[in-house]
């Protein structure tokens, strides 16, 4: 029978030969992943229904990444990271990221792919989201709760129902001030916050071949904000040589079949996509930059697993180079990776970190931080009625602090240009 | 699950998610600890523009200041309700608060998903907009088996969907008991 990389995923992890969508399947979990906020919890519902004494299934399969609320002097936050540390020296978890220590990471999703635990054919589950940005290395990764993350954690398997997959093809090259946040937030715009719902979202073509694992990290990373399931691209070349030096493990890679059936079919010429931005507080509430540019602004924010790569912050600095920002301006490296490669690499004769102090941004520690609000002392979150354009991936009312503010999404790009302007920008002028 | 679900209707539009059912900043308290999960009844909802809490009138207080006890016990929601994170923090905060059903348009996938293999809540979907006719404050009564949802106030009735392949882990009371009866788990 004819399957989707995605159904052919569940079949082999749910040891059938073939599995179509609508089925319900119990299925084998390659790598739990857990954080802060909600690990505790996992932690409590585990040892309520398996027992005090109980043993999680596999300590080689579990990581355990602090990010979300992690430079902060709220007692809750530092009391639950505390709860992640005895978890883990009780269960004698080998993948722990622990915040104060040098293997210290920062925001999870994209810790998972520098540290290799993200591999073609594989099932990831993490009690977060985002955990479908994962879905870039051609894996079968999704967001689950508390409860479910503990009943893997005892039996290392979930039932799941069988998605079906909406494609995504886009064609041609990509113009210069596009970046792969443009093209996902023109799908969002153009199929809603649940345009996707329970499916998954296939992307391919000659664009996404071209593109690196990063770009293609952002777009599974927003498959979420159109209610998507799972993000997929087939894995190939780009992949394989990403994953060389971080994994030995063998791995399986899966594709289409070309007689797969799929939910829907939509087709885009990257040439059609002018940069791109969703207005508060959805983010399908797309308008070009064009038609809001002049918009006055407050702040910008450059961070999160959405925006806050190594690649993101290259494309800011060559926009930033040489400028001062007109509005407080705020840079969150993901990981201490990506903080790390900020002094090393150069547009130019300057690095990426002289760039942007040097325009007068203000830099953060490696984490989350403000992409979600969090607690009141986070670094950039937004305390009052503040309108502020962002890299990250939801614009919901509050999301990134008070639901008096406002946040616009945008590419690096965007947010540089309008950090340089001080209000909304296009990056295309930029590279006249 | 209840049979039947009576008590006083909360309404909400579109697009509810997960940041204003629980903010983020409240989602550092315990679950496993009496006291402290009160919290996330008393915060159940603060995120909720005011002009869009408790429809048509706007501005009422899903929880009374300094409680963590609702009035409510039934949401009508609409479209793509619970949208946004994973937090199986929502459906919990909003079953502290004491609300036993929700009854949307359509849910966002992980927020259903935790609704029923933690047990908190019914998640009822309706092809109606029930969020346009149903009033906050409204008695309602809501027959699970039969799908059967009865405004007492209003005098009205309506047939909602039903819960199709999930009706076994919701009846079961969440995926460690569907698991423990279906012999995956030992008891």
């Amino acid at each position: 029978m004819a399957m989707t990389i995605t159904e052919k995923i569940l079949a082999k992890h749910s040891g059938k030969s073939s599995v179509r969508a609508g089925d319900n399947v119990w299925i084998d979990v390659d790598v739990l992943m857990t954080h802060d906020v909600c690990g505790p919890g996992t932690f409590a519902i585990f040892k309520k229904e398996f027992g005090k004494e109980a043993k999680v299934w596999n300590n080689e399969k579990v990581v355990v990444i602090p990010d979300h609320y992690v430079f902060t002097s709220d007692v809750h936050a530092n009391r639950n990271i505390q709860i992640l540390r005895d978890f883990v020296a009780e269960h004698h978890l080998p993948h722990f990221y622990d915040v104060g220590s040098p293997n210290y990471k920062g925001v999870c999703h994209i810790t998972l792919p520098e540290e290799g635990f993200t591999r073609p054919g594989e099932v990831l589950f993490g009690t977060d989201s985002h955990t479908c940005t994962a879905g870039a290395f051609g894996e079968f990764a999704t967001g689950i709760g508390n409860t479910d993350a503990a009943f893997v954690l005892g039996t290392g398997k979930l039932w799941v129902k069988v998605p079906e997959t909406m494609k995504f093809i886009f064609e041609g090259e990509m113009p210069k001030y596009l970046m792969a946040k443009d093209l996902i937030l023109a799908v969002i715009g153009k199929i809603g916050v649940d345009g996707a719902s329970y499916r998954a979202m296939d992307f391919c073509g000659e664009t996404i071949d071209a593109m690196t694992m990063e770009d293609r990290m952002t777009i599974c990373n927003m498959v979420i904000e159109a209610g998507g399931k799972n993000g997929i691209c087939a894995p190939d070349k780009t992949t394989y040589d990403y994953l060389s030096t971080r994994t030995t493990k063998h791995f399986e890679s899966f594709y289409n079949d070309d007689d797969a059936k799929y939910h829907s079919i939509h087709r885009f010429n990257v040439k059609d996509i002018e940069p791109t931005i969703a207005k508060p507080h959805s983010p399908d509430n797309k308008a070009s930059v064009k038609e809001v540019a002049g918009t006055k602004l407050d702040r910008a924010y450059i961070g999160s697993c959405t925006g806050g790569k190594i690649s993101d912050f290259l494309a800011a600095a060559e926009i930033m180079y040489g400028e001062k920002v007109k509005i407080e301006t705020f840079i969150v490296p993901a990981t201490t990776d990506v903080a790390k490669a900020m002094k090393e690499l150069k547009v130019k004769d300057k690095t990426i970190l002289q760039i942007f102090e040097e325009a007068g941004c203000q830099i953060g520690e490696s984490s989350c931080a403000a992409c979600l609000g969090g607690p009141k002392d986070t670094f950039g979150r937004l305390n009052h009625d503040e309108v502020c354009i962002s890299s990250t991936n939801r614009n919901f009312p509050g999301r990134m602090g008070t639901k008096k503010s406002q946040v616009y999404l945008a590419s690096p790009y965007t947010v540089a240009a309008s950090a340089v302007k001080g209000v909304i920008a296009s990056p295309r002028e930029f590279f006249q | 699950m209840k049979k039947i679900i009576t008590g006083k209707a909360f309404v909400l539009g579109n697009d509810v998610d997960t940041d204003q059912i629980i903010p983020a900043a409240h989602l550092v308290y315990r679950i496993d600890d009496e006291e402290e999960k009160k919290n996330y009844g008393k915060f159940a909802l603060s995120g909720v523009p005011l002009e869009e809490s408790g429809l048509p009138k706007g501005n009422i207080p899903f929880t009374k200041e300094g409680e963590w006890r609702s009035e409510f016990t039934i949401i009508i929601g609409g479209k793509n309700f619970g949208c946004g994170s994973s937090r199986e923090h929502a459906p919990f905060a909003l079953q502290v608060a004491g609300i036993e059903a929700v009854v949307a348009e359509g849910y966002a996938r992980i927020f259903y998903r935790n609704s029923i293999d933690g047990a908190f809540l019914a998640p009822f979907e309706t092809s109606e907009h029930l969020y346009q006719e149903i009033h906050t404050g409204d008695e309602l009564e809501l027959h699970t088996e039969t799908g059967e949802l009865k405004n007492l106030t209003q005098n009205k009735m309506y047939h909602l969907k039903s819960l199709g392949d999930v009706q076994a882990i919701i009846a079961a009371g969440g995926i460690f008991a569907y698991a423990r009866n279906a012999g995956m788990l030992s008891q």
